[in-house]
């Protein structure tokens, strides 16, 4: 197991490099500097301020002062918001993109497993269609077409809950920014777990349980549901990807001061460290999250350890 | 077969009224109406589905909106379906530690955020519109290079290709003639689901302001010049975000009840 984890380790290094080194190399290809204005600065003026943030040194140089830093946490002075750096920027912002996501998917995990079971359960039945079919819609309905149409029907019209985060205070807010990030991977989660339920019901040792008399619930909790879990567990790194990027949206949509919201405002003021550091932070987690769901894998199902 | 022909009814009746919708109306999609700014949907000056904050026909708009979408989506499925296919094929051909690298790499792929790279890209490039469909097939090609490779290493052993092989025909040739041709139908059930993707990515980047530009439109920038107006003018969000919702639907499910009737070896 220790052999395996640290293989797992040291396989996922090159990946991260490879993604740092790829997005370091598009901010630095892209033509035109983060400091072109309409304005024209002097010569000497530019050159200074190219100095300031090592930018005239060649770029391999500055791909190591960059990973160099990264070691530390370190990444780099924002270019737009002046005295602040990368690090505080996302620093301060993480912990709102954080609740909404893990909240998100503690939904998504209850309500698709949930789903998913129940319509394993009455397979081919109305209820099992019912729920593939609204399954199916959940996950054709892009987030950035559900939010604004549940902030229209429940925060413009009904007025139940808040449209905005700015200004509210309590759970309410959490609500609509929520579902929106939930709804498609519950939708997703419950058509892995259907599939894979499906399969695992018909297996002989489900038979030889239910032949001693143990009632389906009991058959699902003890015997079924942690094999079927598998490939959900599979899931949750792309899970994870798919809430990051519907947070980009969500946070835009209800103005949340979050990581993704960071991300959009830096990219259309071509703050290119702050895109660079929130690719490289979003990319690590996911990296990261990817190595912690293969070894949860290895515990689960060992025989993944030696293949 | 049923929800194949249904779904396939409504896109083709969609794309029809994309192409042939703006004829029949007397607007063009950026003449200002200033006697019909945010008019709702009604037979008045033929605005059917109402104008926008800028009086502009919101029908002729949607519509145009529809085909830039639908383009985007079919040439970057396209791209996708070269890259995959050709990646997918080799790798499955040549086989052994070749593929093995390969498919490594892959996996390396898949566990990326890829939407950040190509806002990264639309960025760094000034949202050009070409760019848009390389970056798009870009990073849509993993699954079918995937499915590809599958498909390859069981035909590769079959008798024809070992006829090939024994003839002393060349290995590309091989691949190009003899396998692909065999691959035709996978891919084919696979672009199906690969199409309502890239629709997905090319309305995220334009809701976000990163893809198509004004006046050009397309469904994503439409919805989010609708989420702007949605409190005065719900339908200039509605309408939109509706046919987009519709098209996705119905691409999706085409491409799953195409991969149930084709692809046995795909569990149900």
């Amino acid at each position: 197991m220790l052999r395996y984890t640290l293989l797992r380790i040291l396989g996922a290094i090159p990946t991260l490099l490879l993604v740092i080194a790829l997005a370091f190399l598009m901010v630095h290809a892209a033509p035109g500097g983060p400091f072109d204005e309409e304005r024209v600065l002097p010569p000497e003026v530019e050159a200074n301020i190219e100095a300031h943030y090592n930018l005239d040194e060649p770029l391999p140089k500055q791909f190591l002062r960059y990973l160099v830093g990264l070691t530390r946490g370190d990444l780099g002075p924002s270019y737009r918001y002046r005295g602040h750096t990368v690090s505080e920027l996302i620093g301060t912002s993480f912990p709102n993109s954080l609740k909404l996501g893990a909240l998100a998917i503690v939904i998504a995990l209850l309500l698709g497993v949930g789903g998913g079971t129940y319509a394993a359960l009455r397979q081919g039945a109305f209820a099992d269609r019912f729920v593939m079919g609204l399954s199916m819609t959940g996950i054709s309905i892009p987030v950035f077409v559900v939010a604004p149409v549940l902030v229209l029907l429940f925060a413009v019209n009904l007025q139940w809950l808040p449209a905005g985060w700015s200004g509210t205070e309590g759970v309410g807010r959490y609500v609509l920014p929520v579902i929106t990030l939930a709804l498609p991977q519950i939708a997703y989660i419950a058509r892995l777990t259907r599939a894979s339920m499906i399969d695992v019901l018909a297996r002989d040792f489900v038979r030889t349980a239910r032949a001693q008399g143990l009632g389906t619930l009991r058959v699902i909790r003890v015997h079924a549901i942690k094999p079927a879990m598998l490939p959900v567990l599979s899931y949750m790194g792309p899970a994870i990807a798919g809430i990051i990027t519907g947070s980009v949206v969500v946070e835009e949509i209800f103005g949340i001061p979050g990581v993704g919201q960071l991300f959009v405002r830096g990219a259309m003021n071509r703050d290119y460290t702050l895109v660079l550091g929130v690719v490289v932070f979003y990319a690590s987690l996911i990296v990261a999250f990817n190595l912690i769901v293969d070894i949860l894998y290895a515990v689960i199902d060992p025989r993944v350890r030696y293949r | 077969m049923k929800t194949i022909r249904v779904t396939g009814g409504i896109l083709l009746v969609i794309a029809i009224a994309a192409v042939a919708g703006p004829w029949l109306s007397p607007n063009d999609y950026v003449t200002t109406d200033f006697d019909a700014i945010l008019a709702a949907p009604s037979a008045q000056g033929s605005h059917w589905f109402g104008t926008d904050n800028l009086g502009r026909d919101l029908f002729v708009r949607t519509m145009l909106g529809i085909r830039v979408t639908l383009m985007v989506a079919i040439v970057a499925s396209l791209v996708s379906l070269v890259i995959g296919v050709a990646y997918g094929a080799i790798a499955g051909y040549v086989g052994g530690r070749v593929d093995a690298v390969m498919m490594r790499f892959v996996d390396t792929l898949y566990a990326l955020p890829f939407i950040f790279f190509v806002i990264l890209l639309m960025v760094a490039f000034e949202r050009n519109f070409l760019l848009i469909f390389v970056a798009i097939g870009a990073i849509n090609w993993l699954d079918m290079a995937r499915i590809v490779r599958g498909q390859t290493l069981g035909l590769r052993e079959r008798e024809f290709v070992e006829a090939a092989r024994l003839t002393g025909v060349s290995t590309p040739r091989i691949v190009l003639r003899h396998i692909a041709p065999n691959l035709l139908g996978i891919v084919i059930v696979y672009v199906t689901l690969t199409i309502p993707q890239a629709i997905l990515v090319e309305s995220f980047l334009s809701f976000l302001g990163l893809g198509v530009q004004e006046p050009q439109t397309s469904l994503g920038t439409l919805v989010d010049a609708g989420v702007a107006q949605m409190e005065q003018a719900s339908w200039t969000l509605l309408i939109p975000a509706s046919l987009l919702a519709l098209i996705l639907m119905c691409f999706n499910f085409m491409g799953d009840g195409l991969r149930d009737h084709f692809d046995a070896r795909h569990d149900r």
